[in-house]
């Protein structure tokens, strides 16, 4: 048993210790959001956010999340209330088949966090361990920039909601 | 003062004298004349062909062309424990190109490191080495170069602490280490042998990475290829000191070079990556012979064959003492690296890694942090970096656990150090070195999945 945050909630799992986190996501946690594409670290729908950074959760083993803070797709916002990043992936409709999305947005996600104007450069440097069959790349681009405005008039409202921070 | 005295301080004053004037003609170098750039359209089509391939061999572009910037323009950092100095301009541009250079001024740049004006230049542009090319062949380079896009982009100011500041400083130094014939053809050598070793010694300048430095910073003639430093890399021995587990054959040597991997001994990355990426387009003639030039340099060291007997109870122990260490491997390395896949799709059979036998634990530093980059336009090996999950404790763990299950070396010391050290240095170096993105000559090998 060990305990594993996800979301801002504890949760105790029984999980060895070089179990992947996504499975122990997918599986025992039903948080269904993060991919299974590759499981070899090579596509990028399997990312989350541990402790601010994006992290490909399918070459996590749980052993490095003592203590860490795990942040899903799940975890920024709801249906009724999508984050900004969310909110921009679907205003620009960036989804074709949607398996990559939840993984391209937790990354756009952490790198919005700590830069919140990226480049066009900045952004596809930083998204390019994610694959995308579709090939939604341009609108996944123009989602990226979209999120950014949003969380900045996000910022100037008072409790801007589903902050992953 | 005393007659004697007199004559004694007279004798120093002439000896003093002397040796400045000596000194003087040394370091003295006219400058050669100013000439009009040169019409591209005035150079032969073939010879500017062949000093592209050149100039593929010489890397030249790893240096004059940092990330981001234009082709040949200069201005890369390159760091020495001088002090900084910068890559220069060496596109047309008549103001801060070598558009106004002749062919001899460019010839005896690299032949004896002094540029245009009759300024000693650095030894970091390897004329060490470039004192070994032919004059046919620097006409070829001189060709390609003066038919590139001309860019307009001063040099930066070399930043180095007196007194390498001071360009006479040079002249001590080639005096001491500028040899003009360290290349010399072996007529008991077969050809391919000979041209391998022109361009070893000479063009390619695998020493001045291979070959570790003395304390002014020039290659350990007594050490040749035994293992150097660049950019916060190991650059392994290639000659009988090699750690490679799996002795280099010409053939091995062959594939790596131009594909930039092989299943025996793994991937080229780091400044190695942007080397096989312009190794992959030159005549394949020039890449053999290299090959073959440099396998009987490295000779047939047995190394060791595999993983060693005990291999297992190595494995046993090292997973039980370092727990942590096995649980990282398990999740993070092992789906690809004992998932059967062969190379490149596939990670390297790690008990043939060199990176993992290496005395310098810097690669696999470098390379769990930083991951492999896909290259771009081709199906080429790939590896996620593991900076973001990891601290540097843990990451300590997974190396020592690889050190012990997948080597017969003993434990490296100041892991910790390396690891925060790769950490600080990797991006720096991700943000400046070129990205490797030449088409592989021969597709073929890279499309097989
Ligand atoms: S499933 Fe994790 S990177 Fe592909
Ligand atoms: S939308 Fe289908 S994989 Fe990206």
């Amino acid at each position: 048993m060990m305990t594993l945050k996800v979301n801002g909630r504890e949760h105790q799992v029984d999980a060895e210790a070089d179990t992947p986190l996504l499975y122990v996501l997918r599986d025992d946690l039903k948080l269904n959001a993060a991919k299974y594409g590759c499981g070899l670290g090579q596509c990028g729908s399997c990312t989350v956010i541990v402790d601010g950074k994006a992290v490909l959760s399918c070459v996590m083993p749980m052993v490095l999340l003592e203590g860490k803070q795990v942040t899903t797709l799940e975890g920024l916002g709801t249906i009724a209330e999508p984050a900004p990043i969310q909110r921009a992936f679907m205003e620009e409709q960036a989804a074709q088949c949607g398996y990559c999305i939840p993984g391209m947005m937790m990354r756009a996600q952490a790198l919005l966090q700590k830069n919140s104007k990226p480049t066009d450069e900045q952004i596809r440097a930083e998204l390019e361990p994610h694959l995308c069959r579709c090939g939604t790349h341009m609108r996944i681009l123009r989602a990226v920039h979209r999120a950014a405005r949003l969380m900045d008039t996000a910022d100037a409202l008072p409790a801007a909601n589903g902050s992953a921070r | 003062m005393r007659a004697s005295t007199r004559i004694i301080a007279g004798i120093v004053a002439v000896v003093l004298i002397a040796a400045a004037v000596a000194a003087f003609a040394i370091a003295w170098r006219p400058a050669i004349a100013a000439i009009d750039p040169p019409d591209p359209q005035s150079f032969d089509t073939a010879l500017v062909k062949r000093g592209r391939d050149l100039a593929a061999i010489g890397n030249c572009s790893d240096c004059h062309t940092p990330r981001g910037a234009k082709n040949f323009a200069g201005g890369l950092p390159v760091p020495t424990p001088f002090g900084t100095i910068f890559s220069t301009n060496i596109t047309p541009d008549p103001e801060t190109g070598i558009g106004r250079w002749s062919e001899a001024a460019f010839r005896r740049a690299m032949r004896s490191g002094v540029n245009r004006e009759g300024q000693h230049l650095y030894p970091t542009f390897p004329y060490d080495h470039f004192t070994n090319v032919s004059d046919e062949d620097d006409r070829a380079l001189y060709a390609f170069l003066m038919t590139r896009q001309p860019v307009r982009a001063a040099a930066r100011e070399n930043q180095l602490s007196f007194p390498f500041n001071q360009r006479l400083a040079i002249t001590g130094w080639k005096l001491l280490f500028l040899r003009h014939d360290t290349y010399r053809p072996d007529p008991k050598q077969s050809a391919e042998w000979n041209r391998g070793a022109y361009l070893v010694e000479g063009l390619a300048h695998c020493g001045a990475c291979h070959t570790p430095r003395n304390a002014l910073g020039a290659e350990r003639v007594s050490a040749r290829f035994a293992g150097g430093d660049v950019d916060d890399w190991h650059a392994y021995a290639i000659n009988d000191q090699s750690r490679s587990p799996v002795p280099w054959t010409a053939d091995a040597l062959f594939a790596y070079l131009r594909e930039g991997w092989h299943p025996d001994h793994g991937t080229a990355r780091g400044p190695m990556a942007k080397v096989v990426s312009n190794l992959s387009s030159v005549p394949a003639s020039d890449v053999r012979a290299i090959a073959v030039y440099m396998a009987s340099v490295s000779g047939t060291t047995p190394g060791r064959a595999g993983p060693s007997e005990d291999a297992l109870t190595r494995a046993r122990t090292a997973s039980q003492t370092n727990s942590v260490g096995a649980s990282i491997y398990t999740a993070a390395c092992a789906s690809c690296h004992e998932g059967g896949r062969p190379l490149p799709y596939g990670g390297v059979d790690l008990g043939l890694s060199t990176a993992i036998s290496s005395p310098d634990p810097r690669n696999l530093a470098n390379v769990v942090l930083s991951g492999i980059d896909a290259v771009e336009g081709e199906r080429s090996p790939i590896m996620p970096g593991f900076a973001a999950s990891m601290n540097d404790d843990q990451a300590s763990a997974l190396l020592n656990y690889l050190r012990a299950r997948f080597s017969d070396q003993p434990a490296w010391a100041d892991l910790k150090k390396t690891i925060a050290d790769a950490r600080r240095t990797q991006t720096v170096f991700l943000q400046t070195s070129p990205a490797p993105r030449n088409a592989p000559a021969d597709p073929q090998q890279r499309e097989k999945p």
